[in-house]
């Protein structure tokens, strides 16, 4: 596998790092002290075309491609877990299944708006009875007199919820049917019925807004139907695909930011009259770690460009955020203990990163569910 | 209307600056930047664009991995780039440079409506004397130190920024400007401006296209036409910690004019 980045990949690349050093990092702190959603920071990144990466000029997209969007969300998770997924989930959970699977017509009444960051996006999926068994599903969609869908139920843990203006929902159209009667819609937030429940008070990436989606005969018309009646089950889960790589790519880079950290802590601190790096125990955890990460690097940067390439990329894409999601949740972890109990307070950034990389092993797949895909795609049953 | 904005790759003296034998600047250890004044005169240019819809152009001597420095400027917004590149021209100081430049952006061509920017000075030599002198190889009106353009038609409002104050002049297009980073915040490359970069035009001006103009002689230009010579170049002892004294109370102002007393400067 070729990993020679073009010579556009390594200049945004530098954007990326440049940007978020400049006016990610010094946010980071005070937006997971006070639960802050970041909307300075969007407006910043929607500017440089941050909210629309790998979609085609034609719908307002930067024309730029897969790896460079996994690159972006790593290079914000190096220094902010929260501005991370915030693109992640607009990117991967909402414009990408619009660009996906939406008729010309929602692609260019949706795409522009969301791709260069005027609105943002958010995904409906998961409910307090359907978790990782996202076939449960209980909100419902029923045709009305019009041939338009009324919406009923509640979503919950839903990332930018309470900032997204466009969402891609899923609800039961014919409950006979299962996994075949999942539809998805496209919502706005101001369809009568729609409203958003209290923000969530999260451990980690707490920035992000976390909240309930509500949908009380909620009127949806029926050109906002997605793809085809019956197919929102499959939608979902070709969008979580597109997703993990989005929190792969998080993941990762919480785990390399916590090695920078560590790397510069270490040179600095000095205890029993030498420095922490000079001592061979930190040497061989913060050699561990960068081998975990390099590794992991590899991971995702190989499912994106399957992903890029058309090919079937499920099976890449959950190796790559199972095994960066726990080498982030290790890395993290480790990078606290290094830093002994200065990493335990809120002076240093090490443990927001370790609060931050949980998550990544829980949201849009948990690690099992991770193992359940890879176990399939390799014939064991 | 046309903005050429010449702009130089640099050393990055903001880490470990290191030095030849010969006293030149060893710019293969250093990590390359474009210079940082000069991406100010970008950014006015941008602005001066959205304003106006002029076309924004940047000139640059150097070696032909210059490209990747003007890729970047024109991932910021920038039009076309031109690098002036040729062996002839190489070891070039500022009176030199400032011939060759001014000949590039005569075949550019500086009409009526224009307007020629730089950057006050690079961070390698310190001298701000390219802007200048190429100035006065065009025949153009030069302003320096930028700190705020406006342009109202053909007159644009310059304030100077200098030591002792501000100074605020109205010259007519064309022009040459040399701005300083008060002036604006340089942006960001966009996603967008870097995948279309390599699509822009971009142009190499060697000796062949240029030794013909008026200004280019080939006794005054590279290393052995540069008047200058470089007698030694050292890092200048490092100043020590100043002392701040904090208070307007009369016992300060006495701990002041005491400490100035003692070192004989009242």
């Amino acid at each position: 596998m070729d990993f020679h980045l073009s010579k556009e990949q390594e200049m945004v690349r530098k954007m990326y790092r440049e940007f978020a050093e400049t006016e990610v990092k010094p946010l980071a702190e005070e937006i997971d002290e006070e639960e802050r959603f970041p909307m300075e920071t969007v407006e910043k990144m929607a500017k440089l075309g941050m909210m629309g990466i790998y979609f085609p000029k034609e719908y307002g997209g930067a024309g730029g491609d897969v790896l460079s969007y996994a690159m972006c969300v790593e290079e914000l998770a190096k220094v902010c877990g929260t501005t991370a997924v915030i693109v992640s989930a607009h990117t991967s959970l909402c414009c990408a299944p619009i660009f996906e699977h939406g008729t010309e017509e929602q692609k260019k009444k949706y795409l522009p708006d969301l791709c260069s960051g005027k609105k943002i996006g958010a995904f409906g999926l998961t409910e307090p009875g359907a978790g990782t068994d996202a076939s449960r599903q209980q909100t419902t969609a029923i045709k009305n007199e019009n041939g338009d869908y009324v919406l009923n139920g509640t979503k919950c843990f839903i990332t930018n919820g309470n900032v997204a203006d466009t969402f891609v929902v899923m609800a039961m159209t014919d409950k006979s049917k299962g996994n075949r009667g999942i539809s998805a819609f496209i919502v706005e937030k101001d369809f009568p019925g729609f409203s958003t429940g209290k923000h969530e008070k999260k451990m980690g990436i707490r920035g992000s807004s976390t909240c309930d989606l509500i949908f009380e005969d909620c009127v949806v018309p029926k050109e906002n139907l997605l793809g085809k009646e019956g197919q929102g089950f499959k939608i979902a889960m070709m969008t979580l695909d597109g997703g993990r790589i989005g929190i792969a790519s998080q993941a990762l880079g919480l785990a390399e930011g916590a090695i920078q950290e560590a790397v510069k802590y270490t040179q600095e601190r000095v205890q029993f009259g030498m420095r922490l790096s000079q001592m061979q125990n930190t040497q061989f955890q913060l050699a561990d770690m960068e081998c975990r990460t390099q590794a992991a690097q590899h991971l995702v940067y190989a499912a994106a460009m399957k992903k890029q390439e058309h090919g079937d990329y499920s099976k890449e894409a959950s190796m790559a955020k199972l095994f960066a999601a726990e080498t982030a949740s290790d890395v993290t972890r480790r990078a606290v203990q290094l830093f002994g109990g200065y990493g335990y307070t809120r002076e240093y950034p090490v443990e927001r990163m370790m609060r931050d990389a949980k998550i990544t092993e829980i949201y849009e797949g948990t690690s099992e569910v991770q193992r359940m895909v890879i176990a399939k795609y390799m014939g064991v049953k | 209307m046309k903005i050429i904005v010449c702009v130089k790759q640099v050393p990055d003296t903001s880490g470990k600056v290191a030095v030849n034998p010969d006293g030149t600047l060893n710019r293969a250890s250093m990590a390359a930047i474009t210079n940082p004044d000069d991406l100010n005169a970008v950014e006015a240019a941008l602005v001066l664009k959205e304003q106006t819809g002029a076309e924004v152009i940047v000139v640059s001597m150097g070696p032909p991995p210059a490209e990747g420095m003007l890729r970047e400027v024109m991932a910021r917004g920038v039009d076309r780039a031109i690098l002036v590149s040729a062996r002839e021209f190489g070891g070039s100081d500022t009176y030199a440079t400032s011939q060759i430049l001014a000949a590039a952006i005569d075949t550019i061509g500086v009409e009526k409506d224009d307007i020629v920017m730089c950057g006050r000075q690079a961070i390698d030599g310190d001298t701000a004397q390219v802007g200048p002198q190429i100035a006065e190889k065009l025949g153009l009106p030069q302003v320096s130190y930028a700190a705020e353009i406006t342009k109202d038609g053909d007159s644009i409002t310059v304030k100077r920024m200098l030591e002792d104050g501000y100074m605020t002049i109205k010259v007519k297009t064309p022009c040459l400007i040399t701005c300083i980073k008060e002036l604006n915040t340089p942006r960001y490359m966009s996603v967008g401006g870097i995948y279309e970069c390599y699509s822009k035009p971009y142009e190499i001006f060697d000796y062949n296209t240029l030794k013909d103009h008026r200004f280019i002689d080939k006794d005054t230009i590279g290393l052995s036409g540069s008047p200058t010579n470089i007698l030694t170049s050292f890092t200048p002892p490092q100043k020590g910690a100043g002392m701040m004294l904090e208070g307007a109370d009369k016992a300060t102002c006495e701990k002041l004019a005491g400490i100035l007393a003692a070192k004989h400067m009242i």
